[in-house]
């Protein structure tokens, strides 16, 4: 669903790059944490994928479609089909939350009547029926971002980034956000979600991707937030750019091997 | 619905910067009055121009009916003289000053004066009788009409001679200085005009940020993020010139056609109607400023 072939992205030519060679795929009904420290370049990731950027070399395909070719009219129609969440999420103020979810809609040309039937069905999958008509100021934080995830996913959009959901939330709340995101993720929908929350990371076991100054590090799957895998054996620009010799911790190094990507 | 939607963005806009929107109004009001004040000024040079100006320089009127001139003391211009006065302008004499005249019946000026006047009720009380017939000459040099006029005046039928650049191209260069100035003015207000439209349309995008955020991440089209605030000032600019014209309906009408007609019954304005030409000009010219400049902002302000 995504897939980053060899892709590079400078943003000032005298710094080191933001990415720099980053090959991955992620396939379609994946969920996938991206994790790493700021800087490590997970917002860049989502930016190419958003191609609210362009990659300095390598390419970026979503959906099959290489994004670097696709024209700028129809980069609407590259975004209609991902979704996106924020740590602020970024709800409209003076729009109650009916129309918050609704204005997704609205903007792209739906009919009323579509609007009318889609919105409280996804309303309810957030698990927030019957508050339809409260203003964003009424709503707790988590439920806050149960509308921003609402509405980043009423128009059925086949991928759903996240860019720290649950970064402003208290673990509690950061779990019922996760039991949202899990949900839209076994509805079919790609979720890739970027994250320092290493409570959420341990609890989902799912894949993880780290990225450190750009460069991936560690890609596992049913992972957990900090590596439990030697670097041993990776590639020596993975070892050189990660700069750091296997820990040794005596957890399990070759056996665990098979199940890491890359 | 798009188009719904489109709507109910624009009216939250003009909603929400109101105090912008006014100003937006009043000064394409203030600016496209002066474009067409200054085309009003050209349009009164025309009408006073009438028929002839440009095409002659010099008019010998003959003997009428009520005539009082010594030239006229046997009475109206008979075809005899006539035919004299037509010999004598042909003759080489007169000829080598001359490019071409030609003779004006009395139906004639009656047609031209009819044309000029229409809008002055001075029209219903004048019949071709009390219009002189009258050679008019196109000079080779305006400046020799004092050689038509001594060789003519002691001609009998005639009347008397006229040249009429004497008597308008004065006013004409006050008019025409004055229209000038109303471009100048005109000129500066526009360049304000488009400066304000540009920071309306900044602020309108600044202060709506958040909603063209979420658009473009939904995928709303360039078109329904953009229409909006193009249309805005639009809107704004189109009040202001059609306010313009408003205006210069209201000065042809009331000040033209009611109180100076009244006191210059002998000059020709132009009508109220005629000022109505202006109005869709100013239409569009306002339209288009508005539409290009917020267009230029939206360009470096609101990234799609």
């Amino acid at each position: 669903m995504i897939r980053f072939e060899n892709v590079t992205k400078v943003y000032d030519q005298k710094a080191r790059p933001a990415l720099d060679s980053v090959n991955l795929e992620i396939d379609r009904g994946e969920f996938a944490f991206l994790v790493g420290a700021s800087g490590s370049g997970k917002s860049t990731f989502l930016r190419l994928v958003l191609k609210e950027d362009r990659a300095t070399s390598g390419a970026v395909y979503v959906a099959g479609q290489n994004v670097a070719r696709i024209s700028s009219w129809r980069v609407p129609r590259l975004r209609r089909g991902i979704g996106v969440v924020f740590q602020d999420f970024r709800l409209l103020p003076q729009k109650n939350v009916f129309a918050n979810v609704a204005f997704a809609m609205q903007v792209i040309g739906k009919s009323r009547s579509v609007i009318r039937d889609t919105v409280p069905e996804v309303l309810k999958t957030v698990g927030l029926e019957g508050k339809e008509h409260r203003m964003p100021h009424e709503l707790s934080g988590g439920e806050q971002q149960r509308v921003a995830i609402a509405r980043a996913v009423v128009n059925r959009p086949g991928i759903l980034l996240a860019d720290e959901p649950t970064g402003n939330l208290d673990p509690t709340t950061s779990m019922g956000i996760m039991g949202v995101l899990d949900k839209i993720n076994q509805n079919g929908t790609t979720v890739v979600m970027a994250t320092h929350d290493d409570d959420i990371v341990n609890e989902m076991r799912k894949r993880v991707v780290e990225l450190k100054n750009g460069v991936v590090i560690r890609d596992e799957a049913k992972a957990l937030y900090t590596s439990m895998i030697p670097v041993v054996g990776q590639s020596r620009r993975l070892k050189d750019a990660s700069g750091r010799e296997a820990p040794d911790d005596g957890l399990p190094g070759n056996g665990a091997e098979g199940e890491a990507r890359q | 619905m798009r188009l719904a939607f489109i709507l109910s963005e624009i009216g939250s806009g003009l909603r929400r910067n109101l105090s912008m929107v006014v100003s937006v109004i009043l000064v394409t009001f203030v600016s496209l009055t002066f474009v067409g004040a200054a085309g009003m000024l050209q349009m009164q040079i025309n009408q006073m121009k009438g028929y002839w100006y440009d095409k002659v320089q010099v008019a010998i009127f003959l003997c009428s009916d009520g005539s009082t001139a010594p030239g006229c003391a046997s009475g109206p211009v008979t075809p005899e003289q006539q035919q004299g006065l037509n010999a004598l302008l042909k003759s080489p004499a007169v000829a080598q000053y001359i490019n071409d005249f030609q003779f004006e019946s009395r139906d004639e000026a009656y047609k031209h004066f009819k044309d000029q006047f229409s809008n002055s009720p001075i029209v219903d009380s004048v019949t071709p009788d009390q219009l002189p017939a009258s050679f008019r000459i196109n000079m080779k040099d305006p400046e020799k009409y004092q050689i038509i006029s001594e060789t003519f005046s002691s001609q009998p039928g005639v009347e008397t001679v006229i040249d009429q650049r004497q008597l308008l191209e004065r006013l004409f260069s006050v008019m025409n200085g004055a229209s000038l100035v109303a471009v100048g003015i005109a000129g500066v207000m526009i360049v304000c005009a488009i400066l304000l439209i540009a920071t309306t349309i900044r602020l309108s995008a600044f202060s709506r940020r958040r909603e063209t955020g979420i658009m473009r991440l939904v995928g709303a089209s360039k078109t329904v993020i953009q229409l909006p605030f193009i249309l805005e000032g639009v809107i704004a600019a189109v009040i202001g010139a059609a306010l313009a014209s408003g205006t210069l309906w209201a000065v042809a009408q009331f000040f033209l056609g009611d109180y100076m007609s009244r006191q210059y019954p002998d000059t020709a304005f132009i009508s109220s109607g005629q000022t109505l030409i202006l109005a869709p000009a100013l239409l569009i010219l306002g339209g288009s400023l508005a539409g290009i400049s917020s267009l230029l902002t939206l360009r470096r302000y609101l990234r799609v």
